[in-house]
């Protein structure tokens, strides 16, 4: 199998432009005759779906929540970037570019990756025309702050809820043309399998979350943009709907998985207060800014905040990174707080959170001056932990936010089935091992504004598998296998909910496949959790019916999708015997404790093929060439 | 802590509900209202009952998925709120709490705690948006907005579109709802040229999905969890006028 990225030749800068002036055009009158299926209404998503539909394509999209307006884009808080050089700090697009693949430590594809910020500048243009209340300056400009990783401020935002104001505009383009009868909306309806038709990606068989049904869209192509899989660790940032089972099931019927391995922990996360806890809860970033963080320079002192004074402070991220301190980036300033609490230096319940204090920046600014940035955060922070950061610090611990990894996809965005076009955090390609703040909005609305539409309408111009009837056999055979599995989930009558294998599964990852892995911790989880799997598979309890709505159900069938994909990150993270970005194996560190990449043996993208149930997986391998910049160790000292 | 509640079961849309009482056991205050759930639905999955159907996703506050009357009141009436970021601090032991979903016409109950807010997603198609179509766009920076105004559209565009607004209203209408939106947009610049027609057809489609008129009373903007101001009302029916007047 040849995983050819199709990137075209040329000077980097060059490569979309002519890659846009070689794609096939489906003619105006034509396109009403295209079909595509666009599954999930976050950014990607609605962007690619609401585009799609004013090209004149005929569009469905599907939904597992309420509304198209509820997908987890909406929780971001920080921002979106974009290389406008706005305020005149030396910024480019080549400099987006550049701090980009380093950020990714050098695991990205330079061509996606130049694209994604020569892009970035018309999102910004996209959404202020579709008016998104972006902060504004006095005089009415577009207003930017600094995010980690980045030493130039290009980040637009609207208060604390970027995401939610950038899905909204999406969600209002993509209700518009539901409005105008061209795109038909499928909400509280969940893709269980994907269909393939002579090799090709036609439809989807999905079930009706209220009454149970289970049903077959075909189309011309099938579009992916169902978000990322953190919450294999149970307790993550995302939702506690988000689910692997799309890609997961596309994975299934072929489609390859690409570094699944590549996790982002968020360093500025509101510390796990019980056992309780559902879900963990992210402070933006953006704090950063201003917030310094610290611990005890002494193991186990237990004075409060206020107490220790200032010379028996460690200020670590400002000491070990003087010219990044507080914005290095992600899975350093995480490493480095989960390395004080491992000292014995954590702060608050368990030891497991370190102190973003604001005093200076209160002292130096004024509190009115704080709260008009983070106001939001600071009220979320209080409704959560009970404590006034005005007052005392924040505590902050590290939790899984992102995930770099995903289904392989070309330059097209398009798997390696035809006709599958994978965006958003769904797929693998733009962040390498790592990605920068402010840079998921960024990439989502890149892939669904201005790649997708452009793409999909070349595969309609090219392809020559019509779209099949839903009553062709593969359709009615796939809908069986749902209905048998969903019967066999109904009919255990277990012992175990499906939250508690979901729990376990998250305990597991966390310990052997999280912050730092080994290859022990990583042998463990290869062995429990086919173990747990099995368990699960003869001791969950799932109550209620098929044919209503069945909250438990849904929940089994993601929970079991995560139980085989969670083996699939363990394996990739045991074969990427390097530490990069989110990877960090303990056995590759420098003197100092950075990752310690190994380039000569895995400058690759690892993408993994299904060999079938019980099998081992194939490992492919997508060799990363880099012509513009040189890798090189990242330092952010 | 211990906690008694009088929780809505509702097989489906079809059928009648009714408040079923059942106990909350070893729940602690750092819990948050949709963890002390949890809680009850894993007890009761654990012993072969089915658990209460709620809809929640984010548990931040942002999504507005989450659709509860505690004790009478959307949300839970923690000020500036959803019912996810609601604590079980804010309860005492021994406490009964009534648990229903959010009651109006237009929100159908699909399930227990469930309901079905579609009918704002169309009042958003009728006319909720600026019709631009993707590429084409301006310089960002082609358009100044001052400050104040970006600022006030802001504090609009806010809304999460939940429907606590609706569940408090004792008319079920959806003013603050829509007139956020309309303010959001009619705040901007770029919502201009459409100002005075989306106003109308919003209206028209919100009348149309049977939400009742607006009493002025405020309960709306009590409940909100993003704390939408009732003024925003005032500016929904002054374009309206204007709307209806224009030729």
């Amino acid at each position: 199998m040849n995983l050819d990225a199709k990137i075209p030749s040329g000077p980097l800068d060059k490569k979309w432009e002519k890659c846009l002036l070689e794609m096939k055009l489906v003619n105006p009158a034509n396109k009403r005759k295209f079909e595509v299926i666009v599954v999930g209404t976050g950014l990607a998503g609605a962007s690619a779906a609401a585009t799609m539909a004013e090209l004149g394509y005929g569009v469905k999209s599907f939904c597992f929540q309420d509304s198209p307006r509820r997908a987890h884009s909406i929780a971001a808080q920080g921002g979106i970037n974009a290389a406008k050089n706005y305020q005149n700090d030396g910024d480019s697009i080549h400099r987006l570019f550049y701090d980009t693949i380093k950020g990714g430590d050098y695991r990205a594809r330079e061509a996606n990756v130049y694209r994604l910020a020569q892009t970035s500048v018309k999102i910004i243009d996209q959404c202020v025309a579709q008016g998104v209340p972006f902060a504004r300056e006095y005089g009415g400009l577009l207003a930017n702050r600094s995010f980690g990783g980045a030493q130039v401020s290009r980040t637009f935002y609207a208060r604390g809820q970027t995401g939610q104001q950038l899905l909204i505009g999406a969600y209002q383009a993509l209700e518009r043309q539901i409005g105008l009868g061209n795109i038909r909306m499928f909400p509280r309806t969940e893709m269980l399998d994907l269909v393939l038709v002579n090799g090709h990606a036609k439809g989807i068989v999905v079930r009706d979350l209220v009454t149970g049904e289970i049903s077959s869209h075909s189309a011309d192509a099938v579009i992916l943009a169902t978000g990322g899989y953190g919450n294999v660790f149970y307790l993550s940032t995302n939702a506690v709907g988000c689910n692997v089972t799309a890609i997961w099931r596309a994975y299934k019927r072929g489609a390859f998985m690409a570094n699944p391995c590549y996790t982002q922990i968020h360093p500025t996360c509101i510390p796990v207060s019980g056992d309780h806890q559902s879900k963990l809860t992210l402070m933006s970033e953006s704090l950063r800014n201003d917030g310094r963080v610290w611990v005890p320079k002494v193991k186990g002192d237990k004075r409060s905040a206020h107490q220790i004074p200032e010379n028996e402070r460690d200020y670590f991220l400002e000491r070990k990174y003087p010219s990044y301190g507080n914005l290095a980036p992600r899975d350093i300033s995480s490493r480095a707080a989960k390395e004080a609490c491992d000292d014995g230096r954590g702060v608050g319940p368990g030891g497991l959170g370190v102190y973003l204090d604001f005093a200076d920046a209160i002292k130096r600014l004024g509190a009115d001056k704080i709260r008009e940035r983070y106001d939001n955060l600071f009220v979320m922070y209080e409704t959560i932990t009970g404590e006034n950061a005005f007052e005392v610090p924040m505590r902050i611990y590290p939790a899984v936010h992102y995930t770099m990894g995903g289904l392989w996809v070309d330059y097209h965005l398009m798997s390696n089935i035809p006709g599958l076009f994978v965006l958003g955090e769904a797929n693998f390609s733009d962040h390498g091992a790592n990605r920068l703040g402010a840079s998921a909005l960024m990439q989502g609305l890149a892939d669904g504004y201005f790649v997708a539409p452009y793409t999909v309408g070349n595969y309609f111009a090219t392809n020559s598998v019509p779209r099949p009837s839903t009553n062709h056999a593969e359709f009615k055979k796939i809908e069986a296998e749902i209905h048998h599995r969903t019967q066999n989930l109904l009919s255990i009558n277990g012992k175990r909910t499906p939250t508690s294998f979901h729990r376990e599964l998250g305990k597991l990852m966390w310990e052997n496949c999280g912050m730092a892995r080994t290859d022990e911790s990583l042998r463990i989880n290869l062995k429990k959790i086919p173990e747990l799997r099995e368990e699960f598979w003869r001791d969950v309890t799932v109550t209620g019916a098929n044919n209503s709505l069945n909250q438990a159900l849904e929940q089994a069938g993601r929970v079991a999708d995560f139980l085989e994909f969670g083996e699939l990150t363990s394996r990739d993270a045991l074969e990427r015997k390097e530490s990069c970005g989110g990877h960090f194996r303990t056995e590759f560190q420098t003197a100092e404790g950075e990752a310690l990449r190994d380039d000569e043996n895995f400058a690759h993208v690892a993408a993994w093929e299904f060999q079938g149930e019980g099998k081992t997986p194939l490992l492919h391998k997508e060799p990363l060439v880099f012509e513009e910049l040189k890798m090189s160790q990242r330092s952010y000292k | 802590m211990n906690l008694t509640l009088k929780i809505w079961r509702q097989k489906d849309r079809n059928t009648t509900g009714e408040f079923v009482t059942c106990q909350a056991r070893n729940i602690l205050p750092d819990m948050s209202f949709l963890e002390m759930l949890d809680v009850v639905n894993e007890d009761l999955t654990r012993s072969g009952h089915e658990p209460f159907a709620f809809d929640s996703d984010c548990r931040e506050g942002i999504c507005g998925t989450c659709s509860l009357v505690i004790n009478g009141i959307p949300h839970g009436g923690q000020k500036g709120a959803t019912a996810c970021q609601l604590h079980m601090r804010h309860f005492r032991d021994g406490q009964t709490i009534t648990v229903e979903p959010w009651r109006a016409k237009s929100f159908p109950v699909l399930r227990d705690l469930v309901v079905d807010r579609s009918a704002f997603d169309h009042i958003i198609a009728s006319g909720g948006f600026v019709s631009v179509n993707t590429g084409g766009a301006p310089d960002g920076n082609a358009l100044p907005v001052g400050k104040v105004d970006a600022d006030q559209a802001m504090d609009a565009a806010a809304c999460i579109g939940c429907g606590a607004c609706v569940a408090a209203c004792k008319n079920a209408s959806a003013m603050l709802f829509v007139a956020a939106k309309v303010a959001h947009l009619g705040l901007l610049p770029q919502g201009q040229s459409e100002r005075y027609q989306r106003v109308v057809k919003m209206v028209n489609m919100m009348d149309q999905e049977g939400f009742g008129a607006c009493t002025a009373t405020g309960s709306c903007e009590a409940v909100c969890p993003k704390e939408i101001s009732l003024d925003f009302i005032a500016q929904l029916n002054r374009d309206y006028l204007v709307g209806c007047l224009k030729p």
